[in-house]
């Protein structure tokens, strides 16, 4: 390249070392070809990978409960879950404001739903109780403000509330609200809480708290006029029952300290309802510890419930368990999918194969009028061909016509070629044919006749001939097609949404119905992990045995 | 498949022919019989009808046998007219075909054109039987078109034949589907008008660029493109509400925006892959490759999960019309489906492509822009447009993203289709299913002709 005569490193023709002049002739070769790549890889991967890859992350979050009912779940940490009786008193009190703050944003009912997929019965237990909570408020509302009048008035409990160094227990409060509706909680309350009242009457403080920041951002209402709800006179009570309260309430001498000391002296007209008598009058289901080990199994932010439920399995308090046999689906689900398309690769192999064998065979010419044959089904719509099918195969279609017409069936009797794994099986061994047929053809092409002709003149028969020369020769074709159809027919949706019935579906129907019908996304997420998983490791298969670079289309 | 069967053996007539033809005539005795409810009546009436025919065509030795082939059906058919009516016409015409062409070609010896001189009876067999089940699956292949672009002309609004589409009747047929199916306005007239005008315009303009070759064809194609592009346009304008219409114009909307993002990406990215250092390469193929592979209902729903936000915040923020925001949403989601199609297609292209040619264009003084337009560009163009053709045909035949991603107002042709085949609407299913057909055919059509100029460019093949 360089006919220097000089000792020492050869150099290019600007003076510079020919090394580092190819070493950086290089590397802009490298940079051209990732910037003309870069595109594309980051359309590719910003609108196709991260979406797929978050939603597949849906599978195992979980936070819902905690965000929803924190404190209750926080204090069922506490709670054996092999008991055989509900959590005491401090989780229902828990579970009271934490429940009251979540109805009133009508977030309950979606827990209620989360929770519904593990039990049956939750869903209703929590709308119903939900709607209630307000009547058990109203126990201890009715009497404080037969005790003390001024209290019906919401500008008394502004006056009582305000004050100052009470700031860290509203952000707390909004912490929580903002964990619950995530964003929806930012701005000003227009409320200072007083640190003296937060000190001494802490669940009347985070319950007035909750309101305010609720009736302020939400109801964008003005905090210092409005009646706080009733779960705020319910605090009150429960703060009053403690001896120390009341004694610190006598010494107050701040705003309306009349007032409190008044509902002080008169405690014996406060109700002496314990709150998880309350919720045992909603529901008597509260008090069924089955409800709370499910509330306590999925607290934690991240769960295996749904990849259990995926594959037939529970959360028990003993961790993971079989479902019932009169429950389990999903398995049987993933092995009619795995078993359906096995059959229909299997069927495209038996098809495809004398197909690809002759077109590989014969003449140019004749071969490529058969290829039109061959390329006309893949290139119409996958629509028309399953319309195609649904008239053929329907009781009254084409199929079962002529054979009643030529007798063969009787017409009370005709067969039921549709709605079931039959129909399924047929509709897309016919659409998936072509994804065999042209493999199989690229690598039959590249087998010399002359080898066979070899073998027979060698003395083989036909048979011996292409069982122990061409066969052997084809199987790459035969890999790569079977990997193809069976990657394509295992995430099928729409034919087998059509003309499989229920017996026929896959599991790409079960997860849109849990996408769309059911709103199960955990659920479907976790299947749609495991039929990745499985896609994905064919694939992996695929590239190592033809390689992805390999892949033909249209011959 | 040998050149060297030049003369053909006729076959001993009462040992090999009669019996021969007589089967196939026994069963197809059979299965007519069958019809009367008299199988074995058939069946022995059919191989003595067989065993006759054969006699008979055997007499006429110098009449060739595609006439005696055709005589044979029409014989047939008008004996099937007599006794079954037009069921019977259609019926005898069909038995009459395979019966007539069987018995000619077993008995002129034509069953052994296809292999060598030293084949035995056993294999000769297999080798007809082993046509015979090929042109039976490819017989699988397409038949199950034809019964849905029959269909598609009932009258009746079933998805089955009626009586009066079994005997042929004009009142058993009408175009009715296909007047529901292209219900809905537009101007198509005034389209083909403004098409063929502004096509012959730019097809005369480009003929006075200085170095173009001049030829009336040119002009006509033009033409012609302009007048077909013209009608659809037309068809399509102020098209709002339709049944089918609309969900076409959307189709017609979204495929292209769609294959035009895939192919300008995903061209440059096959360019960049297919030089000789690209590090990762086994990776970003893989990342490109994958939205063929992952399941679509998987890419749906994330896609679902990733493009309601997005589109929300599209609203919200910049505060653009919630139409256009659908449209880009199917049209992005799409896009990606489109990009493997591309990528593949163009850079098995790039395989065959000479990079001296781009050296050499380099040493002539031409920049890497110019390189790329007036020399690589017109070798890999058929790659690319037939990669746009598999991005097109993809976006314009989804349905499952498009349920997914979409809003009513972006509803597509599939997705009408399925919605319809899901509830069984009406046959104008079909209708549209045949005017697919019909399309799908055509972008066949030009596929083939590409990958042929493809190859002849690239000296693969002498077609």
């Amino acid at each position: 390249m360089s006919d220097t005569t000089s000792s020492g490193p050869m150099l290019a023709a600007d003076g510079t070392p020919l090394k580092t002049s190819l070493a950086r002739a290089l590397r802009r070769q490298k940079l051209r070809a990732l910037a003309l790549i870069a595109p594309l890889l980051l359309f590719v991967v910003i609108t196709f990978i991260i979406p797929i890859a978050s939603m597949l992350l849906r599978s195992v979050e979980n936070q819902i409960v905690s965000n929803t009912i924190p404190e209750a779940t926080a204090a069922l940490e506490s709670w054996d879950s092999n008991s055989d009786t509900a959590p005491d008193e401090a989780v229902f009190q828990n579970l009271f404001f934490d429940l009251y703050r979540a109805a009133e944003a009508k977030e309950h009912t979606k827990l209620g739903t989360r929770l519904n997929y593990e039990q049956t019965g939750t869903s209703s237990l929590f709308r119903t109780s939900g709607r209630k909570l307000d009547k058990v408020g109203e126990e201890w509302q009715d009497p404080i403000e037969d005790i003390a009048p001024a209290l019906k008035d919401g500008e008394t409990w502004y006056a009582i509330m305000s004050g100052t160094g009470g700031e860290a227990v509203l952000e707390a409060r909004r912490t929580l609200w903002n964990q619950m509706v995530p964003g929806q909680f930012e701005g000003d309350v227009g409320l200072t809480l007083s640190g003296e009242i937060a000190a001494m009457l802490p669940l009347t403080t985070a319950a007035y708290a909750d309101w305010a920041i609720f009736e302020a951002l939400e109801e964008e209402r003005n905090v210092s006029k409005r009646d706080p709800w009733e779960a705020v006179y319910a605090a009150l009570g429960l703060d009053m029952r403690d001896a120390d309260v009341v004694a610190a309430v006598n010494a107050y001498d701040g705003p309306h300290a009349a007032d409190l000391q008044l509902i002080a002296a008169n405690l014996d007209q406060l109700p002496d309802l314990t709150l998880r008598e309350a919720f045992a009058d909603l529901d008597e289901d509260w008090l069924d510890p089955e409800v709370w080990q499910t509330i306590k199994i999925y607290s934690p932010n991240y769960t295996s419930g749904y990849f259990l439920n995926a594959v037939d399995m529970e959360k028990g308090p003993d961790g993971a368990q079989v479902r019932p046999e009169n429950q389990q689906i999903y398995n049987k689900l993933f092995i009619r999918t795995l078993w359906m398309s096995l059959v229909i690769t299997g069927s495209c192999i038996i098809l495809g194969y004398p197909v690809a064998w002759l077109l590989a065979n014969l003449p140019m010419r004749t071969a490529n009028v058969l290829m039109i044959l061959v390329l006309l089904p893949f290139w119409t719509s996958l629509l028309v061909r399953t319309s195609a099918w649904k008239v053929l195969l329907q009781q009254q279609g084409v199929i079962n016509d002529i054979l009643v017409w030529l007798g063969f069936v009787d017409d009370a009797n005709r067969l039921i070629l549709m709605n079931n794994a039959t129909g399924t099986v047929i509709a897309m061994t016919h659409i998936l044919l072509p994804f065999m047929i042209l493999p199989l053809y690229s690598v039959m092409k590249t087998i010399p006749p002359s080898y066979l002709r070899a073998a027979k003149s060698l003395g083989a028969t036909n048979w011996t001939a292409f069982w122990r020369v061409y066969f052997p020769q084809s199987v790459p074709g035969i890999g790569a097609g079977s990997i193809l159809v069976f990657i394509l027919a295992i995430g099928y949706y729409i034919t087998p949404e059509i003309v499989g019935g229920t017996d026929g579906v896959f599991i790409s129907n079960r997860i849109a119905y849990h996408i769309s019908s059911s709103l199960n996304w955990g659920l479907a997420a976790a299947l749609g992990s495991i039929l990745l998983a499985v896609v994905l490791l064919l694939y992996w298969l695929y590239d190592r045995i033809v390689g992805i670079d390999n892949v033909k289309l249209g011959g | 498949m040998s050149d060297l069967n030049i003369s053909v053996e006729r076959p001993p007539l009462l040992t090999f022919t009669v019996p021969m033809v007589a089967i196939l005539g026994a069963c197809l005795g059979f299965v007519t019989g069958n019809v009367f409810e008299q199988p074995m009546v058939g069946c022995v009436v059919g191989a003595l009808i067989g065993a006759l025919l054969s006699v008979v065509l055997a007499q006429f030795e110098g009449i060739a046998r595609r006439k005696k082939t055709w005589s044979t059906a029409a014989l047939f058919a008008i004996a099937g007219l007599i006794f079954g009516g037009t069921g019977g016409l259609v019926g005898g015409a069909v038995v009459g075909l395979c019966l007539g062409w069987f018995a000619t070609w077993i008995g002129s010896g034509q069953y052994r054109a296809g292999v060598p001189t030293y084949y035995t009876a056993a294999q000769t067999l297999w080798h007809n039987v082993f046509l015979a089940i090929a042109a039976m699956i490819l017989f699988f292949l397409v038949a199950p078109l034809v019964p849905v672009m029959w269909l598609s002309f009932n009258a009746q609004d079933f998805f089955t034949f009626t009586p009066a589409m079994l005997a042929f009747e004009a009142e058993g047929y009408s175009l009715k589907h296909y007047r529901n199916f292209f219900d809905g306005g537009g101007r198509p007239g005034l389209g083909l008008l403004y098409g063929t005008l502004i096509g012959a315009v730019v097809g005369g303009l480009l003929q006075l660029l200085p170095n173009a070759e001049r030829s009336l064809g040119k002009f006509v194609i033009f033409a012609l493109v302009g007048a077909v592009l013209g009608v659809i346009v037309g068809k399509m304008w102020g098209v709002s509400g339709a049944e089918w219409m609309t969900p076409l114009k959307n189709s017609l909307i979204i495929a292209p925006f769609a294959t035009l993002i895939s192919v300008s990406l995903g061209t440059l990215a096959a360019i960049g892959l297919s030089q000789s250092h690209v590090p990762f390469r086994q990776w970003i193929m893989a990342i490109m490759i994958s939205p063929m592979i992952v399941p679509l209902i998987i890419s749906a729903t994330g896609m679902f999960f990733f493009y309601a936000p997005l589109g929300n915040w599209l609203e919200a923020t910049l505060g653009l019309n919630q139409s256009f925001v659908g449209y880009v949403k199917v049209i992005l989601a799409h896009a990606v489906l489109g990009v493997p199609f591309v990528i593949i297609t163009v850079t098995a292209t790039l395989v065959g492509f000479d990079n001296s040619l781009t050296r050499a264009a380099a040493n002539m003084g031409a920049n890497p822009v110019t390189t790329f337009f007036r020399v690589q560009m017109p070798l890999i163009l058929p790659g690319v447009i037939s990669g746009g053709l598999f991005a097109f045909i993809t976006s314009f035949d989804e349905v499952v993203v498009v349920l997914f991603v979409g809003s009513a107002k972006q509803q597509t042709l599939p997705w009408q289709m399925f919605t319809g085949l899901r509830e069984q609407i009406s046959p104008t299913i079909l209708a549209a299913a045949t005017v697919l057909v019909t399309i799908s055919i055509l972008l066949l059509t030009t596929v083939e002709l590409l990958r042929r100029r493809s190859e002849r460019l690239r000296g693969l093949s002498p077609g």
